[in-house]
């Protein structure tokens, strides 16, 4: 839908830019959640045989899922606090056209 | 030690309890209080029905069994949760936009309100809950059974142990969800007391884990080294199932209708949502953060055989923990409790709402006014549903012998409920989703999923038969259950999964592609998919032939009496109507029909307000009809306006060529009693004269000369008025014939002169440029001869200038000539200007030997000639210029 207004402008000032680029953060960390968590698939296994390399400990693997999940956690509470946490729903609207 | 019937007692207080804390919050929801209710802690905390007793007991059985891959099983949901921008942000807005009640609610409300769909949907869920809640009841017996156990004086009967705990749920289910029929079907009390349950069983869980690592590993160094060393102490994963588990529970997570409930029904505020994106996913992480340890510690002190589902029961209990234990089985029960309350309660309003609802009313007659308390028949069918659903999980727990694995029990229900997925999912995102092809991909979907994973759990020989197993349905070796298509050597459980959810994708997305959805599907489908730039409802209805008084009584029926009555006050005062009842405008009926959604669904809510508004309730396809119509209509008024303004065009010629009319006729007396006085002053003088000669006797010669000569120059003169306006008239009525010759312009003009010099007084000094005049011209040379001496002749009479001068110019321009005559006289003043070229009009009143006829003549001679004469007045004299034609000039060239 074409819209007869002015068009939005090309470049933002640093603020909306940053915002901009927190959002994108925002949309990537899942992926880069899955990615990291598809990383287990590749560790060696007891189903492997006892040719293949020693499998992974159960310890090193439960610190490696537990570490991603607080880092994700972590990374989607800094991005709540700063893209919403003093912002009201409203405003979201505009995130829409990004 | 304590035993069995402690521990009843201590449920029975714990659910008291619950009850209480349900009461007073909603207590204080309805006194307007409950703000507190809704924050984003107790949001977080109910999406915790997602950790059912699988959860609590299972996992530690999974891990036990195989390791690691019972996170998968949050996995999943944590990376939803994190992704929220993706997809449960839209959901929970088209689910708060469009009221949706359920999972069959919002798929049917996106596929054109279809009631066949919601009922597939709804059938669909029961059947893939029913083994989840199987799984509840199974839990909570398996755990009552444990503390049974030691004592020994009464073995604990299972199957009437899980009776009476599928009754006492049930009836804990019907007290605290149809308690009354909330307009947003939502359930304040409910939330809160399954957020302290959700409090509860985390507590349990980490409770029981602190012990196991500090309290019997020694700490959380020895803890990691008891695990390496333990029999799930290597890496030994299935690295499909691995990803397979890890997307169906994410599958499950976003179509589990209890979690629809939680995440979109009970959703009060998007906000909430955003936090939950990061705090449910903690919750998650410290529900499986000691189920490895516990796992282990379980192995290790138990003896084997020993139920690995229970380990969370029974290393307590054997470390002589009984708190910690009771503790912990309060967690388990909350865990199936709440999961039970919910699940059946969105279960219910499905049932309810999608089947029993439609059913009664059609049973009603159509356009039958609607008799009896709606609120009180929808309370009673959600009652029943709910009984009916937990007695189905019930069959279902005695029929599965209640021995298989809790977590392959959970997996076969996520599997089941997720192949809802890529029909919201399909109709969230892509607007050309349609019923049928839903409809198709469910049916497809569902139906692998029986023969696959649903009906091969029963074991083999059970249901299917073990020649099934082997060989395939009906013999067809690519028809076996765990390996379509002859594809062996999958795990089962991922078989399954991709096959169902492949085929069921296809089939959606195929039937789709091949099916023109109808109209009320595509405006729905542009709402769902479009539903962050507008959330306005679809229009359909014309109000004219609903009274309000019906309206309000069927409100009443569903909302209840004062709700209903509240409702209509404010639309009343919003429109400025005195009194309750206010107009039943289409904005209000599209308003009503929202919030009866709220309570019956959107279908049976569509189907209530059409029955009142009967043979006037318009459908989309009737707005649609009525579209093309106006459409035709607008189509034939742009015609008639065409036609109009033509009219309106015509009528203005026709005035102007009136005015013209009426202006020719004044000029046509004008020229009549002009010409009169013309004829009459020359006939008055010859019949004046001529008398005298004939009367008068005694007339010297030299007299009778003077008279005749005098009646002879009037003759002469009204001779050449005659021949003037003969001329004229002539030429005005186009009758002239034109002959054409070849000549110049030159000898033209000199003849002009001549002719003219001849009769005037000759004292004109006329100057020329004979070097300009050498142009050929063909035309009526005749004519254009006229015209000069016309010209010549009015210099000669009118110029007044001591020594008058007419200066003679040709002038070629982008080929055409002009003739310019300028002499040296008085300039002809500004008004008369425009008259000049008029029959009879004279610039001076002492003229007496033209009639005026000079350059009207000359007019219409150029203009039949093709070209024009114009005059030009300057400061020292008067300029005409005859235009000769362009084509005249360039033919003799």
């Amino acid at each position: 839908m074409s819209d007869a207004g002015a068009s939005p402008p090309v470049f933002l000032e640093q603020r909306g830019y940053r915002r901009r680029r927190l959002m994108d953060a925002l949309r990537l960390l899942p992926i880069a959640g899955i990615a990291l968590w598809l990383l287990p698939v590749f560790w060696p296994t007891v189903a492997d045989g006892p040719d293949a390399p020693e499998p992974m400990a159960m310890s090193s693997a439960i610190v490696y899922v537990f570490v991603v999940w607080i880092g994700l956690i972590m990374a989607a509470f800094a991005l709540w606090a700063v893209l919403f946490a003093r912002r009201d729903t409203s405003a979201d609207q505009d995130d829409e056209a990004l | 030690m304590t035993s069995v019937n402690q521990l009843i007692g201590v449920s029975l207080g714990y659910v008291i309890f619950l009850f209480a804390i349900a009461y007073l919050a909603e207590r204080a929801a309805q006194r307007g209080k409950g703000g507190w209710l809704r924050s984003p802690l107790v949001y977080t905390l109910s999406l915790s029905i997602y950790c059912t007793a699988w959860t609590f007991y299972g996992a530690v059985g999974y891990a036990a069994r195989s390791g690691m891959e019972f996170v998968t099983i949050y996995l999943g949901p944590s990376l939803v949760m994190i992704g929220w921008w993706w997809a449960l942000r839209k959901l929970v807005r088209i689910g708060r936009a469009q009221r949706a009640t359920s999972v069959a609610d919002l798929i049917s409300a996106r596929y054109g309100k279809s009631n066949l769909l919601a009922i597939v949907v709804t059938i669909m869920a029961v059947i893939g809950v029913t083994p989840y809640i199987a799984l509840q009841l199974q839990s909570v017996t398996l755990s009552l059974s444990i503390f049974s156990e030691p004592g020994g004086d009464a073995p604990l009967n299972q199957l009437i142990a899980g009776f009476w705990v599928a009754f006492g749920l049930a009836i804990f289910t019907v007290l605290f969800g149809t308690r009354n029929l909330n307009a947003n079907e939502r359930h304040d009390g409910v939330v809160i007391a399954i957020a302290v349950e959700a409090v509860v069983k985390l507590i349990a869980l980490l409770a029981v884990g602190i012990f196991v690592v500090w309290g019997v590993a020694g700490g959380l160094a020895p803890m990691m080294e008891q695990i390496d060393a333990s029999p799930i102490g290597a890496w030994d994963m299935d690295r499909s199932r691995w990803v397979a588990l890890t997307a169906l529970s994410a599958a499950a997570f976003l179509a589990l209708p209890r979690m629809f409930q939680v995440m979109v029904v009970e959703n009060e505020d998007e906000r909430h949502l955003q936090i939950a994106s990061w705090a449910f996913p903690v919750y998650l992480l410290l529900m499986s953060l000691f189920v490895v340890p516990i796992a282990v510690v379980g192995l290790d002190l138990m003896p084997a055989g020993s139920n690995p589902d229970l380990f969370v029961l029974t290393v307590p209990l054997a470390q002589g923990q009984v708190g910690l234990a009771t503790l912990s089985f309060l967690g388990g029960f909350s865990s199936a409790t709440s999961m039970v309350i919910v699940a059946t309660l969105a279960l219910s309003t499905m049932v309810s709402n999608h089947v029993v609802m439609p059913v009664w009313l059609n049973l009603q007659g159509p356009g039958a006014q609607v008799s009896g308390d709606v609120r009180n028949v929808v309370i009673l069918s959600r009652r029943a549903s709910i009984l009916m659903i937990i007695g189905l999980g019930y069959l279902y727990y005695r029929f599965s012998g209640g021995g298989s694995a809790l977590a392959a029990m959970g997996l076969i229900s996520f599997a089941g409920v997720a192949q809802f997925l890529p029909v919201m999912m399909g109709g969230i995102f892509w607007r050309g989703a349609t019923r049928w092809g839903a409809l198709a991909g469910l049916c497809v979907g569902f139906s692998v999923w029986v023969f696959c994973s649903l009906l091969p759990s029963f074991g083999p020989g059970a249901v299917l038969s073990v020649a099934t197993f082997d060989t395939g349905l009906f013999g067809l070796s690519w028809l076996r259950p765990q390996a379509l298509f002859g594809i062996s050597g999958l795990d089962p459980t991922v078989h399954a999964i991709v096959w169902s959810i492949t085929l069921n994708t296809t089939a959606f997305v195929i039937v789709s592609l091949f099916i023109f959805p109808g109209p009320l599907e595509r405006l729905q489908g542009a709402q769902f998919v479009n539903v962050f730039d507008h959330s306005t409802q679809a229009r359909g209805w014309d109000a004219a032939l609903a009274t309000s008084e019906d309206l309000l009584i069927m409100t009443q029926r569903i909302l209840g009496a004062t709700e209903a009555l509240d409702l209509f006050r404010a639309e009343a005062a919003r429109q400025g109507v005195q009194g309750h009842l206010p107009e039943p405008t289409p904005g209000f009926l599209q308003q009503l029909e929202r919030e009866l959604t709220g309570s019956v669904g959107a279908a049976t809510a569509h189907a209530m307000i059409s029955q009142l508004v009967g043979g006037a309730s318009v459908s989309v396809q009737d707005l649609m009809a009525v579209a093309d119509e106006s459409a035709q209509i607008l189509e034939y008024s742009n015609q008639l306006e065409a036609k109009s303004a033509e009219l309106s065009r015509t009528a203005g010629k026709l005035r102007e060529a009136n005015a013209k009319l009426t202006a020719l006729s004044v000029q046509k007396d004008a020229f009549l009693s002009q010409i009169s006085h013309e004829l009459r002053t020359p006939m008055t003088s010859i019949r004046s004269f001529s008398e005298i000669l004939r009367d008068t006797d005694g007339l010297g010669q030299v007299e009778k000369t003077k008279y005749a000569s005098i009646i002879h120059g009037e003759a002469i003169r009204l001779t050449r008025l005659l021949d003037d306006l003969l001329d004229l008239s002539v030429l005005e009525n186009g009758q002239v014939n034109l002959n054409f010759e070849t000549g110049t312009l030159s000898s033209v003009l000199e003849k002009a002169i001549l002719t003219a010099q001849a009769s005037g007084t000759g004292a004109l000094d006329i100057r020329r440029r004979h070097l300009d005049e050498a142009v050929t011209l063909t035309t009526d040379l005749d004519r254009l001869t006229q015209v000069f001496i016309n010209l010549i002749t009015n210099a000669q009479k009118y110029c007044q200038a001591e020594q008058p001068r007419l200066v003679i110019e040709v002038r070629q321009e982008d080929g055409a000539i002009a003739v310019v005559f300028s002499d040296n006289g008085m300039p002809i003043p500004p008004a008369a200007r425009a008259l000049i070229f008029e029959k009879f009009a004279r610039i001076s009143d002492n003229d007496e030997a033209g009639a005026g006829l000079g350059l009207a003549i000359c007019r219409e001679i150029m203009t039949r000639l093709g070209g024009e004469i114009s005059f030009l007045g300057g400061p020292s004299g008067n300029a005409f210029t005859v235009h000769l034609p362009t084509q005249a000039a360039l033919a003799a060239q």
